[in-house]
């Protein structure tokens, strides 16, 4: 059956997504070079808050929402094999996202937005901010409906027949965004913009703050999904084998989705505002969610296992050395998880009830994020894109050898930055500070891992050029590609018939719905019931 | 023997063997921790106690004259203060080592961080609503109030000082820190 791929689609989307994060990346060096006062010349609260908070919107919402959308629609119609719903809608919301991104960049690039991506309110914004997020996430909805409804049309052609496991997982990822997103979105339109735009006077920040968390947490899933689906279906192909078992990742796919909203409280710790009931109760789902990681993990070094095998490598670990490392897919796929090894251990600190305490808002968690999202996430978006340019282009990688040395160059910057703001946080580091005018005993003993940072932020930013030049060239000038193919990889156990759960979601929405009802549903009606006293606006 | 089930959706026998380690893994987890958090009675600053924050001077419990360290009944000491940009008010704390200090913390502005480092008296102070903070310090010598939550241009500068005394010493401490509330 023939069908158009979203070609044009995936490669608009997608530049966008490394447009914005060429931009971020060279605010991440002026940052990691100014933070420390190294260059006094430099120094400047305004520049420095208002590069911390565009870096933020661009790498957190802008690289993300366009990559995972381009990459959805890619994935719908090639694993498919068919066709985009309702093409000039698709386009509708791409126009839409990006408009909202030119509304929000203005106020950011002029320093009228410098509340940081996490919009921390009373501080305020120009409305134009506000509005262009809600933009933003309003268009990236298209994209979920656009998959849903992609799917369903699948299995009404395919009575019976299993969705192919990329398109189980993206339709999972659309909808886990859009329930996720309503949390943000209640915040934006019903306090953030009409309180900007002078309508009501004052927000309720326990409110705002909760509903934040709504999406704050589950938003990380949102971004790491796409990793996921690459690690599941492109990376055991590109390594020569099989996917060791297809039902497993449908059923970590479900438990992303199941698990992953209902729990962000590990964000509100700290907060005054809820009670440790909820906390606790939050507490334990978060355990929850490490376990669908944790069945990723088995699975996919399993699916490698058996690649390295397939490829004659023989003993304990010999299978290790037999695998492709110079395919940036597999690549990518080691060392996305290595460094999600390290990420998850300080994850496990940050989701305690307890521990929390000590590394809360420390440069610690700006460790743990990088690791996990710039490390984790980001290194196979990399190696999506080197993987999809060619086909999306026509024209084949201009070179291979430049995208493994980027790869394996943001791998040893990720750790050489992260590493160190670990030892920061425990060292009571803040995030999110311009320069350090504390006590003599506090600089002295961060210094050394101030330093580092700085090596990891010019191994990362030489990285960044890199990444951006090879997809630069290989759409410029690159020769015709000899594969245009999508090649998914097949699942060692084939089901005969998969159970109508793990082919479908209705049942998974409905538990999602009730999760939430039951662990969010008073910790906002409270903001109703109690006698609370809003917040006027300041500027920054 | 009772059938895994599992098998319902996994038809390998190693992987649901991981399944299994993987939920034993974070029940084990999630719930030494938990019982740790209940056995030793820490618990995160939730008392959901809301206040008016641009009317803290009129309060009776933040007005100016009446911050900083009171001695309860008990020997327990509670800790009124207020942060507002770019500072926590007062601006110095003395308390003794090994007593129960309880912080009561209200923001006069915006969101703000409270953060002792190397000890676990931190909390998020917001708008709206009163931060309250029980711990008790072991080790004497001088350490610092953080503000480790973006609060405004100013937001490096915000940190005062907190003197931890010998247990010894606490009548004077208490002296002491009622001269800061002058």
């Amino acid at each position: 059956m023939s069908y158009a791929r979203a070609a044009s689609l995936g490669l608009a989307n997608m530049w966008v997504a490394f447009a914005a994060f060429a931009v971020a990346a060279l605010l991440g060096l002026y940052q990691v070079v100014v933070r420390i006062d190294l260059v006094p010349a430099l120094k400047s609260p305004e520049l420095y808050f208002g590069s911390v908070s565009t870096h933020g919107v661009l790498m957190g919402f802008v690289l993300t929402t366009f990559f995972i959308v381009g990459f959805g629609y890619y994935t719908a119609t090639t694993s498919l094999k068919q066709e985009i719903w309702n093409k000039p809608l698709a386009w509708f919301g791409f126009w839409a996202c990006l408009t909202g991104v030119v509304l929000a960049a203005v106020p950011l690039l002029t320093g009228n937005a410098s509340v940081l991506y996490t919009f921390y309110p009373p501080l305020m914004a120009h409305p134009s901010f506000y509005i262009g997020a809600a933009l933003l996430v309003v268009g990236s909805w298209v994209w979920c409906l656009e998959m849903v409804v992609m799917m369903a049309i699948w299995k009404k052609a395919h009575p019976g027949e299993t969705v192919p496991l990329a398109m189980y997982g993206t339709t999972a990822n659309a909808i886990l965004w859009f329930m996720t997103s309503l949390g943000v979105a209640s915040e934006v339109l019903f306090q953030l913009i009409p309180w900007s735009l002078g309508i009501i006077d004052t927000v309720d920040v326990g409110l705002a703050r909760t509903l934040f968390s709504w999406t704050l947490h589950a938003i990380v899933y949102f971004w790491l999904f796409p990793a996921y689906i690459a690690l599941y279906t492109l990376v055991p192909k590109a390594a020569g084998g099989k996917l060791f078992s297809d039902q497993m990742g449908r059923f970590a796919f479900i438990m992303l989705l199941v698990f992953s909203i209902p729990i962000a409280f590990h964000h509100l710790y700290m907060d005054p505002f809820q009670a440790a009931g909820w906390k606790f109760l939050h507490m334990a789902g978060t355990f929850m969610v490490a376990v669908p990681t944790l069945i990723t993990g088995f699975t996919v070094i399993a699916s490698l296992e058996v690649a390295g095998r397939m490829r004659g490598g023989r003993g304990l670990f010999g299978w290790i050395g037999a695998l492709p490392w110079k395919n940036p897919l597999v690549l990518a796929a080691i060392l996305s998880m290595l460094m999600l090894v390290f990420g998850g251990f300080g994850g496990v600190i940050n989701a305690s009830y307890s521990m929390n305490t000590m590394v809360h808002n420390t440069q610690w968690v700006t460790g743990h994020f990088h690791l996990i999202f710039a490390g984790t996430s980001v290194i196979m978006y990399f190696a999506v894109a080197y993987y999809l340019w060619p086909k999306m282009t026509g024209k084949a990688l201009y070179s291979t050898r430049i995208a493994n040395a980027q790869l394996w160059l943001w791998f040893i910057g990720m750790l050489i930055l992260t590493l160190p703001w670990h030892q920061l946080g425990i060292a009571g580091q803040p995030r999110r500070i311009s320069s350090t005018p504390y006590d003599e005993s506090f600089v002295q003993s961060w210094l050394t891992s101030e330093m580092l940072m700085i090596v990891g932020g010019v191994v990362l930013f030489l990285s960044a050029l890199m990444m951006v030049y090879v997809l630069l060239r290989t759409h410029g000038v690159g020769q015709p590609a000899d594969n245009l193919e999508v090649e998914y990889a097949e699942s060692l156990h084939v089901t005969a018939r998969m159970p109508h759960l793990m082919n479908s979601f209705g049942f998974w929405v409905m538990l999602v719905v009730v999760y939430m009802l039951a662990s969010y549903g008073y910790p906002i009606a409270q903001f109703f019931i109690l006698e609370t006293h809003g917040a006027l606006p300041w500027s920054i | 023997m009772m059938r895994d089930p599992f098998r319902a959706i996994c038809d390998d026998d190693l992987e649901r063997r991981w399944i299994w380690i993987s939920l034993i893994m974070a029940f084990v987890m999630g719930g030494l921790l938990g019982l740790y958090a209940v056995a030793s009675n820490i618990h995160p600053p939730s008392n959901v106690e809301t206040i008016d924050s641009t009317r803290l001077h009129l309060s009776d419990e933040f007005a100016e004259e009446n911050l900083g360290v009171k001695e309860n009944a008990d020997g327990s000491l509670t800790v009124t203060m207020v942060a507002a940009r770019y500072g926590f008010y007062p601006p110095v704390i003395e308390v003794p080592a090994n007593t129960p200090v309880k912080f009561r913390v209200a923001s006069a502005d915006v969101l703000h961080g409270f953060h002792v480092p190397f000890t676990n008296a931190a909390t998020m102070v917001v708008p709206g609503y009163i931060s309250e903070v029980n711990t008790a310090f072991p080790r004497e010598g001088e350490y610092s109030f953080l503000c480790n939550e973006y609060c405004g241009l100013g937001h490096d500068s915000m940190w005062s000082r907190l003197v931890v005394v010998p247990k010894s010493a606490e009548t004077t401490a208490g002296n002491s820190a009622r001269g800061n509330n002058s």
